[in-house]
């Protein structure tokens, strides 16, 4: 089922055209990355998805009643405003009994509800925003680099944990990323994103392409050996298997 | 009752003590002390032009300290810094008030009252407008709490959820307005941004929601109001000043036990 698609999206900040031409569509129960430069208009994508900024051209056609949880990139909350973690979850909402509860539990921090925003580690935060999220039972789960500031084991547990939400809630969910190679076995589908689709598709195929190589350079981060077995991903003989960098 | 000068003063003063406790929180919350100043100091404006028409003082003030918050929001991120806006906004004003006011009045007329307020001149009138516009500021703070909290804590995640942070920031900004134009009579242009910080600040150390902040406040902005009208009674000296001595002394004893309690814990 179709959650949200936006065809021929334009998007205008301030003189410059942030996003241009977008053609992309989020079905129910798929996973999908969108990785890019700095710059390349990936949190301006998420914020056009969720209403925030209005498109200078084409449109965004969400589902009927489509309910939308949003973890936007570096929050950052000041210090002079004491919040716990549990009044921070029931903000701007009435919660049902227990459910700030089961969220903290389902997203790996049931101990902290009474904790401090501001005195939480990066995973932690992560995880609070997460659950956070998850109390609305979304239907399209937008992440804005989730998983920033946390080490590789912390990125793999995070992206083990939006897979298990995903498989759960059948949710849709879409994630901007940097790195690749961390995300791909927990991606159904990439897109490489700069102003515009530069390319879409499996993770293995968007990683060996040559579009994927010429927006991010010889830098551009392989995939690694143990993605390359992908669920459902056929090696095509255009991509070839130039899986290693 | 409302006969008695010293109930009347103690009435204005709990008035606006109630309003500013709360409201003072989103201003340290926000980090906008600078632009609470500047709304303030536009007061004096204020006095000057409602001189010049002969216009009920608040009508003036309101339309000044409005005026400045709505001018210095929408200047805001266009080439200066904010600081330096803030600071020619609001010694400017300051200055051009005063001028403009003894331009204004035919006759010499007592300006520390409207620098430092009157709190024991207040009349039935005043305490009428005092805790009618407290009420405004109350009522937006308590209705538009949770979207109000919200982006104050983060633009991005109201805008999430569907609130427009900058509607919230203009209501915010408003709140100030009017509890300027109805405090100036009380701690004066120059003392209303103590009133709105210090209880804030002293409430911080002891608060862990923002709920409990934002009451807190408001408890202790009233017992300086208390405090300081005894103190200014006992030693005789200006009450305005007294009243935020007292809050500073609050904010002193706060942070102090905050800091041994970290330390201890």
């Amino acid at each position: 089922m179709r959650l949200i698609a936006m065809h021929g999206l334009s998007v205008r900040l301030g003189e410059q055209l942030a996003l241009r031409d977008i053609d992309l569509a989020v079905d129910r129960g798929e996973v999908v990355t969108v990785v890019g430069p700095n710059g390349s208009g990936k949190t301006t994508l998420l914020r056009a998805m969720v209403g925030a900024v209005p498109p200078a051209a084409g449109s965004v056609e969400r589902a009927p009643g489509l309910r939308i949880g949003y973890v936007p990139q570096r929050l950052h909350l000041d210090a002079t405003l004491p919040i716990t973690v549990a009044r921070f979850l029931r903000l701007g909402a009435r919660r049902r009994n227990g459910s700030i509860g089961r969220a903290l539990e389902e997203t790996g921090v049931p101990d902290l509800a009474g904790r401090q925003m501001t005195a939480l580690s990066g995973g932690q935060f992560q995880r609070v925003l997460l659950a956070r999220a998850l109390l609305s039972e979304p239907d399209l789960l937008l992440l804005d680099e989730p998983a920033q500031g946390l080490d590789q084991p912390g990125m793999a547990a995070l992206y083990r944990l939006i897979g298990a939400v995903r498989d759960r809630l059948g949710c849709g969910v879409l994630m901007v990323s940097h790195d690749l190679h961390v995300v791909m076995g927990a991606t159904d589908r990439v897109i490489a994103l700069n102003g515009t689709v530069w390319c879409e598709g499996p993770p293995v195929a968007v990683s060996s392409a040559s579009e994927y190589r010429t927006l991010f350079g010889e830098a551009a981060p392989g995939a690694l050996a143990l993605n390359r077995h992908a669920p459902g991903h056929r090696h095509t003989p255009e991509y070839g298997c130039s899986t290693t960098s | 009752m409302l006969d008695d000068f010293l109930t009347r003063a103690c009435l204005a003063g709990v008035g606006v003590a109630l309003a500013a406790g709360p409201l003072g929180c989103f201003v340290v919350w926000r980090r906008i002390a600078y632009f609470g100043d500047a709304t303030a100091h536009a007061a004096i404006l204020g006095v000057a032009l409602s001189l010049a028409f002969s216009i009920s003082t608040v009508i003036g003030v309101l339309a000044a300290a409005a005026a400045m918050a709505v001018a210095v929001s929408m200047l805001s991120g266009r080439g200066l810094a904010m600081d330096t806006l803030l600071g020619v906004a609001s010694h400017g004003s300051l200055a051009v008030g005063l001028v403009a006011v003894a331009a204004a009045s035919p006759r010499a007329i007592d300006v520390d009252a409207y620098l430092f307020g009157e709190i024991l001149a207040v009349t039935r009138t005043d305490l009428a407008v005092i805790w009618g516009g407290a009420a405004v500021v109350l009522g937006l703070i308590v209705w538009r709490w949770p979207a109000l909290l919200t982006a104050t804590l983060s633009p991005e995640l109201a805008r999430g959820g569907g609130i427009d942070p900058e509607r919230e920031q203009l209501a915010m900004t408003m709140a100030i307005a009017v509890l300027v134009a109805v405090s100036i009579k009380v701690v004066g242009a120059l003392l209303i941004t103590a009133m709105l910080i210090v209880p804030a600040a002293a409430a911080r150390p002891f608060s862990s929601t923002p709920e409990r902040m934002a009451v807190g406040a408001a408890l202790i902005a009233v017992a300086s109001v208390f405090a300081g009208l005894g103190a200014s009674w006992r030693w005789d000296t200006p009450t305005g000043p007294t009243i935020v001595t007292l809050a500073v002394l609050f904010f002193a004893v706060s942070c102090s036990l905050g800091a041994l309690r970290r330390k201890a814990g």
